[in-house]
């Protein structure tokens, strides 16, 4: 399998699709409403980068769970049909 | 001999404005929506004397490259970022969002809002229970924004506010306290503290809804709409003051007849 590299999104999914074993090269996530193609093995960590958000200032919700545990986004590879809200805070009253 | 003039500042003569255990210096609350620049908004939060700052939880901009984020713009070791479910039209997504707020935040507080209807933006009262009733069990620290009416801030004590805050006027509208006795009635009836929220427009409102007893208020439309949101916001500052000093010190009573305020006596002989 095509390891996604630390470049952006769209040269790792490239890159992804150029693999050897086909169908399982790529996963199809939606994140913040929008379906996205991206490389399968891609961590959460390299998705927060390929957007240049910091992880200490965004919240991470998967599939309705909130992900509490920040050090372990560069361990968690997305998984094909995951759901991600990422969030922040915004001026309101 | 000259008599030594002892300076009182409003903080002497004042317990601090306490939620849940937490003591605050200031009185005002003030939100961070709606204003022209975020330097706009920094410099009008610092004239208001704020410890309390509102915030609001959305989806971040994917498109952006530049970040957005308010915290970007306000030091959380400065202010009491307050988290809110602003925009949540029932208990559940209001429930999601402060979970949301307090994973982005700082402190287990939350806001609560429950909108009832996109005209009024007024709140839903069942809606507010239930998920303060949730929240609380959860650990929150729940400040509960709702009408003007008792039996439902009385609801949302028994359900665990650790705040009520009632409205003034209807959000955004700049109308001041249409109900003076409502909320008055609220503040004499609950233990939990009570913040006026939404609804004020100028210093008099916020004078009158502090004469009225409640412990703060919330502001975030009538500083950002005045003109010059840093000298309202002074403004406030100061009309937070006034009206609670006012209220401490007890005003005279109301008469329909003229008391002369000079003597009587010593006239000189016709």
């Amino acid at each position: 399998m095509t390891r996604a590299g630390t470049t952006g999104t769209a040269a790792a999914a490239t890159e992804a699709r150029q693999g050897t074993d086909g169908a399982s090269s790529v996963v199809r996530v939606v994140v913040n409403g929008q379906p996205r193609t991206l490389p399968a093995g891609q961590t959460l960590a390299e998705l927060l980068r390929a957007h240049d958000l910091d992880p200490r200032l965004v919240v991470v919700e998967r599939n309705r769970e909130i992900l509490r545990d920040r050090d372990a986004f560069a361990s968690l590879a997305l998984e094909d049909g995951d759901e991600l809200e990422l969030v922040h805070f915004v001026g309101g009253g | 001999m000259a008599t030594t003039i002892k300076v009182t500042t409003p903080e002497a003569l004042d317990l601090p404005f306490t939620v849940a255990g937490r003591a605050f210096r200031s009185r005002l609350m003030v939100g961070t929506g709606k204003y022209a620049s975020n330097e706009q908004m920094v410099r009008a939060i610092e004239a208001s004397g704020a410890e309390v700052v509102t915030v609001a939880v959305r989806r971040v901009d994917l498109d952006r490259t530049k970040e957005e984020g308010i915290l970007y713009h306000l030091d959380p070791k400065r202010f009491f970022l307050l988290a809110n479910t602003a925009g949540c039209f029932t208990a559940d997504e209001a429930v999601r969002y402060a979970r949301l707020g307090r994973e982005a935040g700082f402190n287990d507080f939350v806001k609560l809002e429950v909108i009832a209807d996109r005209e009024t933006l007024l709140p839903d009262p069942a809606g507010t229970i239930e998920a303060t009733r949730v929240l609380a069990a959860e650990g929150f620290k729940v400040m509960a924004y709702t009408n003007d009416d008792l039996i439902t801030a009385l609801r949302l004590e028994d359900a665990g506010a650790s705040a009520v805050m009632p409205l003034a006027a209807p959000i955004g509208s700049g109308l001041g306290l249409v109900n003076p006795y409502n909320v008055r009635t609220i503040k004499h009836r609950l233990s939990a503290p009570i913040v006026v929220d939404a609804g004020l427009g100028t210093a008099s409102d916020v004078a009158l809804a502090m004469e009225q007893g409640v412990d703060a208020v919330l502001l975030n439309t009538a500083l950002s709409s005045a003109e010059d949101p840093s000298r309202m916001a002074l403004a406030m500052r100061h009309a937070v003051e006034a009206g609670r000093l006012a209220y401490l010190a007890g005003r005279m009573p109301k008469r329909e007849i003229a008391v002369p305020s000079s003597p009587t006596s010593g006239m000189l002989g016709g």
